[in-house]
């Protein structure tokens, strides 16, 4: 909260005209960033704006095959616009820290985290062993770490989400380096333990370490940033005060970020300001799909939810379904019962490990509960042999959160359509008109057809994905996480089309997330679940504005939200 | 079982399907080793385009001629022009290179898929088998099935097929349990395809394709595995025009006639390389080929 420039106090780092390229195509142009001490900037944009090759310059490693280049990158007065490898060297650790998005690769799987921290001490100061220890089981206990002895001799993936991150952050701080750039510190965690990591990261900035937090999501960078810079395509497009930008940004592109921030939106509002914002730079321009979702998602209200004395679709009367884990059984799913009507939006919210999961799988069967029944449109679902229920499949479609490793890799994005809308049968000539139709209701162009998921960004997959769930024309969508892998500009897309075309084809849908906010925005009522119960359970805005489980209101003041 | 590691990096890498996609020529190594290949095929299907003269053809006053313009890889004790001999024998040793990997592929298929469709019992049963049989060096194994039924070009090339079994078994059980619970299999049973079209469509053309690259890296493995059993004489036999048999036949003059033993060796070292260059290049390419 310093002042941009105050006078006798050299910024930590000073980057003016910062250039990287690949290979002579130049993706950074000319980048310019100052960061003091105790201040955090964050550098927002989505996948592809080059936010995180920015980061990789900054320490000197934007990788074989880069050119960097910048008319100042200073370090603390410390010229390192030609510094070589060596002298970087030197500078990691010691002077930048690095915190990136997921721990568990960024931590050696082999090693005791204790050790992983205590590295960076060995490399750069001369301490004794024990010295070391103690300074370890320090910075353990400084991030927050429960029981720091513990986890000091525990691998990363011993470790939850949170921990390890936790732990990163520790090994990142170990020379209580001046300066810690943090790219999407958060992204892979759930909120309760992303808004413990966000404060983490607060604690660290008011101890005067200068923070360059990098992420896509504005929601997440308005709790902790001072100032904020906006990235696109290589460039920063809009720069201020953290209150002035979400207050009142000058950028169409800003508000296109802002807008896409689910939380506390009511559901049947558009999420996406200008739709093919983003998947427009991957599409050609012919591709304004634009439209379509602005006039559809444009529906006010809430959905016709339609029950009362109507039979429930679906049904999960008293559920339960246990798995063995080393040391013992593990009760992922206790006693849950669910009903599921036609034309209706249940969400399901909880953190990884609450069980949300293996509800979907019990629902849609692939596995069966050791308990409780589940009942498809009267029909006793999860009793039947497999072969009975094999003709009944095609009534429920659904959406996984990783899209790439849902589709057959040897199969074209037309073969894979046209293979779920078969639905075994032989389709002879319609196979083509059936696919263009399907990639149109999603919007997307019917050339894509020829191609593999693999080489689609991941907007389009999870497009593919709802256009195949849709080809069967199911009665029941089951959606788990689809959304969670995706920067916030494509998940507004996502979430506008699925909420689009679930009204148009008064689907049942079940939505499944451990983001609150999507949640919120998606759903008509609201299951929240914790270790395997449904711990609350009614109308959405209702659970949300007057949360009745203490559980629920801690989810509810955990999600990234701009506060305006 | 370094060869094993490189048979496991060679599938995980066409198994994951990340190759930069866009048309590239192909690397001139390649194309070196595709011509070679070529030669090859042509001197197994048509060995008398290929070759300057007779094999067979016996002509003392000649023998023992270095190599020269009219004997480019010279003459044997009894006067035969080694080149067309090193030409007629591709056939031989090409044949047995070739039967001998798909002999062990379908060993490997047959016990791969009985580990991993066949329950717990048979996984327990085939693994067990498959360790035993990686205990024994390879060649071992080769040499007990031909002290059992006697040597020649066709006991050799079961023997060498037999050998590899093993490690294609468990690389295909590997390749089967990876992708029936992969994520595309789930979401074709939750359209609700059978069984047997979630194996045909999705599980067989998935671990076979990169079966094929693996094969192609064999098929030299197996040559050399031939040869060294022709050259202890429990392959194909010495008036034979087959490589090891050569490099057996050749190698009490390898004082006086080096040529003898040094050009079918080179057959032997550029076919192995040219064939796993080739296996490579398919590997790098992965499924993006088409």
């Amino acid at each position: 909260m310093r002042p941009e420039d105050a006078p006798g106090d050299a910024p930590a780092l000073d980057v003016a005209g910062l250039h990287v390229s690949f290979g002579g195509r130049e993706v950074v142009h000319g980048l310019s960033l100052r960061l003091h001490r105790g201040e955090c900037v964050a550098l927002v944009g989505e996948s592809g704006s080059g936010k995180s090759v920015t980061a990789r310059a900054l320490l000197g490693m934007a990788g074989a095959g880069a050119s960097t280049n910048a008319a100042r990158l200073e370090l603390l007065g410390r010229d390192l616009t030609d510094a070589g490898e060596r002298t970087w060297r030197s500078v990691r650790g010691r002077d930048i820290g690095l915190v990136l998005q997921d721990a568990l690769v960024s931590l050696d799987p082999l090693r005791p985290v204790g050790r992983e921290i205590e590295d960076a001490l060995r490399i750069h100061e001369r301490l004794p062993r024990a010295a070391r220890r103690a300074r370890v089981l320090h910075l353990l206990e400084r991030v927050g770490m429960p029981d720091p002895v513990f986890a000091a001799t525990r691998r990363s993936g011993e470790l939850s989400g949170g921990l390890r991150q936790r732990a990163l952050i520790a090994s990142a701080l170990a020379l209580d380096p001046p300066l810690l750039v943090a790219d999407e510190p958060t992204t892979a965690l759930d909120v309760t333990v992303q808004a413990r990591v966000l404060d983490l990261l607060a604690e660290i900035r008011e101890a005067g370490t200068g923070i360059l937090l990098i992420s896509h999501d504005l929601a997440v960078v308005a709790r902790l940033a001072d100032r904020i810079l906006v990235m696109r395509g290589g460039r920063v497009i809009e720069e201020g005060p953290t209150e002035t930008v979400l207050r009142s940004p000058r950028e169409a592109y800003t508000r296109a970020l802002l807008a896409a921030v689910p939380t506390d939106r009511p559901r049947g509002s558009a999420l996406s300001v200008r739709a093919g914002a983003s998947d427009a730079a991957t599409l050609p321009p012919a591709t304004q799909y634009g439209g379509r979702t602005r006039t559809t998602s444009a529906v006010s209200g809430p959905a016709p939810t339609g029950h009362g004395s109507e039979r429930p679709l679906l049904q999960l009367h008293h559920v339960s379904k246990a798995f063995d884990v080393p040391g013992g059984r593990l009760t992922a799913v206790d006693d849950v019962t669910l009903e599921l009507h036609a034309g209706e939006t249940l969400g399901l919210v909880g953190e990884s490990g609450s069980g949300k999961t293996t509800v979907a799988r019990l629902a849609l069967a692939l596995s069966t509960p050791d308990s409780g029944d589940v009942v498809l449109d009267g029909i006793d679902w999860s009793r039947r042999p497999e072969r009975e229920r094999r003709p009944m499949r095609p009534r429920l479609g659904a959406i996984y959160q990783d899209a790439l490793s849902s589709f057959d890799p040897r199969w074209s994005v037309g073969r894979i359509l046209a293979d779920a809308a078969a639905r075994g049968r032989r389709l002879s000539g319609r196979a083509d008109s059936l696919v263009d139709d399907l990639l149109e209701q999603v919007g997307l162009e019917p050339a894509l057809a020829e191609r593999r998921p693999l080489t689609l960004s991941g907007g389009q997959r999870q497009r593919v994905a709802i256009a195949r769930a849709l080809a069967a024309e199911p009665e029941v969508l089951v959606c788990d996480e689809p959304v969670s892998a995706l920067d916030v500009t494509i998940q507004a897309q996502i979430l506008d089309l699925l909420d689009r075309l679930q009204r148009d084809r008064r689907l049942a849908m079940l939505f499944i997330s451990h983001d609150l906010g999507v949640v919120r925005h998606m759903s008509d009522r609201v299951a929240v679940m914790r270790a395997g119960r449904i711990v609350e359970l009614g109308d959405a805005e209702s659970v949300f504005r007057a949360p009745s489980h203490p559980y629920t209101a801690q989810l509810v003041a955990d999600a990234p939200r701009i506060v305006a | 079982m370094s060869e094993l590691e490189l048979r496991q990096s060679t599938v995980e890498a066409s198994a994951e399907h990340i190759a930069p996609r866009g048309r590239r020529w192909p690397r001139p190594g390649t194309i070196l080793a595709g011509g070679f290949v070529a030669f090859l095929v042509v001197a197994t299907l048509a060995p008398s385009v290929a070759w300057t003269q007779d094999p067979n053809a016996i002509a003392p006053a000649l023998a023992f001629e270095s190599p020269s313009f009219a004997h480019w890889f010279g003459t044997d004790e009894s006067g035969r022009d080694v080149y067309s001999r090193v030409v007629a024998g591709t056939g031989t040793s090409l044949l047995i290179g070739v039967t001998a990997t798909l002999i062990g592929l379908a060993l490997g298929l047959v016990l791969g898929l009985l580990a991993s469709f066949a329950g717990r019992v048979f996984d327990f049963a085939v693994n067990r088998v498959i360790e035993v049989l990686f205990a024994f060096p390879g060649l071992l194994l080769a040499l007990l099935v031909i002290v059992v039924y006697g040597p020649g070009p066709v006991t050799a090339t079961i023997a060498v097929g037999l050998s590899t079994a093993p490690g294609y078994a468990r690389i295909i059980r590997g390749q089967f349990v990876s992708i029936r619970s992969s994520h595309y299999v789930e979401a074709a049973r939750v359209l609700g395809r059978s069984p047997a079209r979630i194996l045909g469509r999705h599980i067989l053309p998935n671990a076979l394709v990169p079966l094929s690259v693996l094969a192609t890296l064999g098929i030299g493995q197996a040559i050399v595995w031939a040869s060294a059993l022709s050259y202890l004489g429990l392959g194909a036999q010495p008036p034979a025009a087959e490589w090891g048999a050569m490099l057996a036949a050749g190698r009490t003059y390898l004082a006086t006639a080096p040529w003898l033993t040094a050009f079918p060796g080179l057959m032997i070292v550029g076919t192995t390389i040219a064939t796993t260059i080739l296996g490579r290049a398919l590997a790098r390419r992965g499924q993006e080929g088409r």
